[in-house]
């Protein structure tokens, strides 16, 4: 599907696969080196520090960790030990990978074929306003098993930005897509469950997007109330997929027998949660 | 203005914000108008060039060469633009201007060897015949936009804005809105204009590649495809016009002019052609991509010192749209009643929205048309293109440049801090750029 | 009949092909939702995409007559001049927009803004239409079997917009009006050409109330 949509987007691309979850007390993150990396270094470390449970799984310039741990506790510690790693996702079965250049390059250096989930979401980006870098491109993941990836631009993610540091969230780059997913932890972090919170970002997030978001047991699509930027949804009885441009979708194993449609203006879709 | 009293004005209610409260008090809506930003602006008006010295020498006029050549649109297109002389006529639509003016600019153009641009009301017989190089937009309305014309056309433009009102959409009032008019708009006749803001079919960069493909695909892939911007966020744009496939980049400064929109719009959204100009070069070089993809600047362009101006900041060629228009006879100082039938004089009318141009430029008007013969015309801009041009050698001879292209940024100079800042050029007498350095 | 298997010819190939003296019928193997397919076709022929396309198929079409075999994407058949475009399947964002003539037919349903801008194309959509659609719709019909979505006709010219289903929020300056035996006929003769048989009884016509045809104080909140 990302190869398909590479016209679109030829300046990154990225991809949130759930999968592997981990068992109750661990966590999983995803982390990306921009810098080469010695993983079997960082493994030792981590297994001297959390026992032989602990993991680092490399793949690519990224590497997928387990510990059993919470979320502080990993936090300090990379801080203090390996400040220059960036944490792509945290949760219990969430995988996020991404990197600058074309989607085929992507799919390829990160082997995506040898993957496989109950879900996942995956973009490719022409960028609007923000630099073109790893940490720019999407999926962005504010939240446990949580990540969102957006079509379109935002026109008042600016003071939106402001106000959710203000509560507490930390965000990486100017990017308007991550102000978007720094509103959805906010909002779940007050209790909103994923439909609400996609309510509330309807009435408080301006702009033209579909926002595609992940949880750990499913995931959810929005257009905001013009619709212009593109959606198309196909349903099978095994499963659902959302792309920008059908052809996306045209490829999928018994897309044949599909109901496919286009999702309303304001209106959230949610499967699995 | 004469005040013998000594009565103190206010900066912040001047007369001209008091009447037009006042007009607005009584007609409950925004002031439409023509004309572009009549508020002082930043401008080249504050940049000098620095002629030879004892380190640069000059060329002869006349004797040694000034080429002023300049290739358009080579990036893709089997048969890209060349024109004689870096300044083509911008985007005017038949229905905002007559047929007369249309076909003066036209046979100017052709005479001079540069180009012509269709507007909102779509291709005329009448352009296509006396203009040899015409360019096609592609605008949001789609008014009159039909393959055949794609096809008889030297360039298409994808107007995305225009400088007097980036964000908005064409506007055309009921009395300007006659039969042909109506006919090759598919309106209703007398009735006012409502424009989209946005294109029908495409929202976004990602999207807009997509339709440059179908333009290109149409056209068989013969002629060049440009995008035209009206200047706010200009890097971003440039860069997503380079992403989208442009081959050619239009970008329209707040001067620029309109023939009918909210003065609001007019004089409160876009920047100026001075930064606009030099954020777009910088968004082309960062690309790797200046002097690939050409760029037009228009807004504000009015003698061969502006066109000099903007080819040395790294334009390759500039547009004139209200220049030309008044080297057509607007705000001539002729006809004095009935630039008082409409409130105005000459040398203040910005009145194109309501169709009575007193000079014939303007209007539908057969009577008023009358008044603009299409010979005379043609004289008039082809004289005044031609000043331009010798306007511009003589700068670029005194810099020592046997080509206009050659102008480069360090041969100006700034006037003022903003201008120094703005087009990222040292203050006269110092080697300091606000922002840049300490000096 | 010619064949083109876009798997082994290129798209460009193609196109520079149907600008020729194409053949009076040609078959499109493989679209697997490419763009741009069939545009700016101006020839007397019969052309049959077999599966799925992208963006802008049988855009700015002329005199040709495009069958789709499967579901287009965004922006079929837009600014089409004349000839006809059918589409088995469903059509996506702005089917036929500111199309200028010619016939529209959508096996399926159409999304969002479906004969935006049109300026005299006739459309007719076999299942339902999306939000926003006929939005400054100048000249031309729509029909819509199926269930008309939220703002239909809004800032409308003079198109005239025929719905049989369920009917969303009308746009502004849309409104409902009486079905004279002219639109009755003008009806029938666009359900025939789409090969579909609902009686014209189960129409209903919308217009323009035509309020917003010149500026006005009073309209202010349209604006």
């Amino acid at each position: 599907m990302l190869v398909q949509m590479s016209d679109r987007g030829p300046d990154s691309a990225g991809v949130a696969i759930y999968r592997d979850p981990v068992d109750d007390g661990y966590l999983k993150l995803s982390l990306y080196s921009a810098a080469e990396c010695d993983w079997s270094e960082v493994r030792d470390r981590l297994q001297e520090s959390f026992g032989k449970a602990s993991g680092v799984e490399p793949r690519a310039s990224h590497a997928i960790l387990v510990a059993p741990v919470s979320n502080a506790l990993i936090f300090a510690w990379l801080d203090e030990y390996y400040p220059a790693l960036q944490v792509m996702s945290v949760g219990s079965a969430i995988e996020i990978y991404k990197e600058k250049g074309l989607p085929r390059d992507f799919v390829r250096h990160f082997r995506l074929e040898s993957l496989a989930g109950t879900h996942a979401l995956g973009h490719t980006r022409m960028a609007t306003e923000s630099a073109v870098t790893t940490e720019h491109s999407h999926p962005f993941s504010t939240g446990l098993d949580l990540c969102l990836v957006h079509n379109g631009s935002l026109s008042n993610h600016n003071r939106w930005r402001r106000r959710l540091c203000d509560e507490g969230i930390a965000f990486q780059t100017d990017n308007d897509s991550e102000v978007a997913a720094g509103y959805m932890t906010w909002r779940m972090q007050e209790g909103d469950s994923l439909h609400e919170a996609l309510q509330h970002a309807l009435e408080d997030l301006d702009g033209f997007y579909t926002f595609a978001i992940g949880t750990r047991e499913g995931f959810a699509v929005v257009r905001d109330p013009i619709a212009c930027k593109p959606a198309v949804m196909a349903e099978t009885e095994d499963w659902v997929a959302m792309a920008s441009e059908f052809r996306a979708i045209a490829q999928l194993p018994g897309v044949e027998q599909a109901r496919i449609w286009e999702p309303e203006p304001a209106t959230v879709y949610s499967w699995g949660s | 203005m004469s005040n013998p009293e000594n009565l103190r004005a206010s900066a912040t209610f001047p007369l001209h914000v008091i009447n037009e409260i006042h007009r607005a008090a009584d007609q409950g809506i925004y002031e439409i108008r023509g004309f572009g930003a009549k508020r002082r602006v930043p401008s080249f008006d504050d940049l000098l060039f620095l002629g030879a010295s004892i380190s640069r020498y000059p060329l002869e006029g006349y004797r040694e060469r000034c080429a002023t050549n300049v290739t358009l649109g080579n990036r893709h297109a089997k048969k890209p633009i060349e024109l004689a002389i870096p300044i083509t006529i911008a985007g005017m639509s038949f229905g905002a201007l007559g047929a007369n003016a249309k076909e003066s600019l036209g046979r100017a153009a052709t005479a001079m060897g540069t180009s012509t641009t269709t507007g909102d009301g779509g291709m005329t017989e009448e352009e296509r015949q006396s203009s040899k190089t015409l360019v096609y937009q592609v605008l949001p309305s789609r008014y009159g936009l039909n393959p055949d014309d794609l096809r008889r056309a030297d360039a298409l433009e994808v107007v995305i804005g225009q400088g007097a009102k980036p964000g908005g959409g064409g506007m055309l009032l009921g009395q300007k809105i006659t039969e042909r008019v109506a006919g090759m708009r598919d309106l209703p006749a007398g009735i006012d204009q409502r424009s989209a803001c946005r294109h029908p079919d495409w929202t976004g960069p990602d999207d807009l590649e997509i339709k440059i493909q179908e333009l290109r695909e149409i056209t068989d892939w013969q002629i060049p495809i440009y995008v035209k911007v009206g200047a706010t966020r200009v890097g971003y744009d440039v860069a997503l016009a380079v992403k989208a496939g442009a081959d050619v980049i239009v970008l329209d400064g707040m001067q620029g002019g309109t023939a009918a929109t909210q003065d609001v719009f007019i004089e409160h959204v876009g920047i100026p052609t001075l930064p606009a100009v030099r954020m777009a070069v910088d968004a082309l070089q960062d690309l790797n991509m200046h002097r690939k993809v050409q760029l037009i600047v228009s807004g504000g362009i009015r003698t061969g010192a502006d066109a000099a101006k903007a080819l040395a900041l790294g334009a390759d060629a500039v547009s004139i749209g209200s220049a030309a228009m008044v080297a057509l006879g607007c705000n001539r100082d002729v006809y004095a009643d009935d630039y008082a039938a409409m409130q105005t004089r000459a040398g203040y009318c910005h009145h194109c929205h309501t169709g009575r141009c007193p000079v014939g430029v303007a209007t539908q008007d057969p009577d008023l048309e009358a008044r603009l013969r299409p010979e005379q015309g043609a004289t008039w801009v082809r004289n005044y293109l031609t000043t331009m041009v010798l306007e511009m050698q003589t700068i670029a001879r005194a810099c020592g440049k046997s080509h206009v292209l050659n102008l480069e940024p360090e041969d100006l100079t700034a006037l003022t801090l903003e201008a120094a800042a703005m087009a990222r050029i040292p203050l006269a007498g110092t080697a300091w750029i606000p922002g840049i350095n300490g000096q | 009949m010619a064949r083109f298997d876009l798997e082994k010819t290129s798209l460009r190939e193609l196109n520079a092909w149907l600008h020729g003296q194409p053949d009076a019928h040609v078959a499109v193997l493989n679209p697997a939702g490419r763009h741009n397919i069939a545009v700016g076709v101006d020839a007397e022929t019969d052309i049959d995409i077999e599966g799925h396309v992208g963006y802008y198929c049988a855009g700015m079409n002329k005199n040709a007559r495009i069958t789709v075999h499967g579901s287009a994407g965004p922006g079929v058949a837009e600014n089409m001049m004349s000839g006809e475009v059918r589409i088995s399947g469903n059509a996506s964002q702005y089917a036929g927009a500111s199309g200028h003539g010619g016939l529209l037919v959508i096996g399926g349903d159409a999304s969002g803004r479906c004969g935006i801008s049109m300026k005299g194309i006739d459309i007719v959509v076999a299942g339902n239409a999306g939000h926003m659609s006929a939005f400054m719709a100048q000249k031309g019909h729509l029909v819509i079997c199926g269930d008309a979505g939220d703002y239909l006709g809004d800032s409308l010219y003079e198109a005239v917009i025929y719905v049989r289903g369920a009917m969303g929020l009308l746009g502004t300056d849309c409104i409902e009006k009486k079905m004279s035996p002219a639109h009755k006929e003008t009806l029938a003769a666009l359900l025939k050409a789409a090969n579909l048989t609902h009686p014209v009884e189960e129409f209903r016509r919308f217009g323009s109330a035509r309020t917003l045809y010149h500026f006005d104080i009073d309209n202010a909140d349209t604006y």
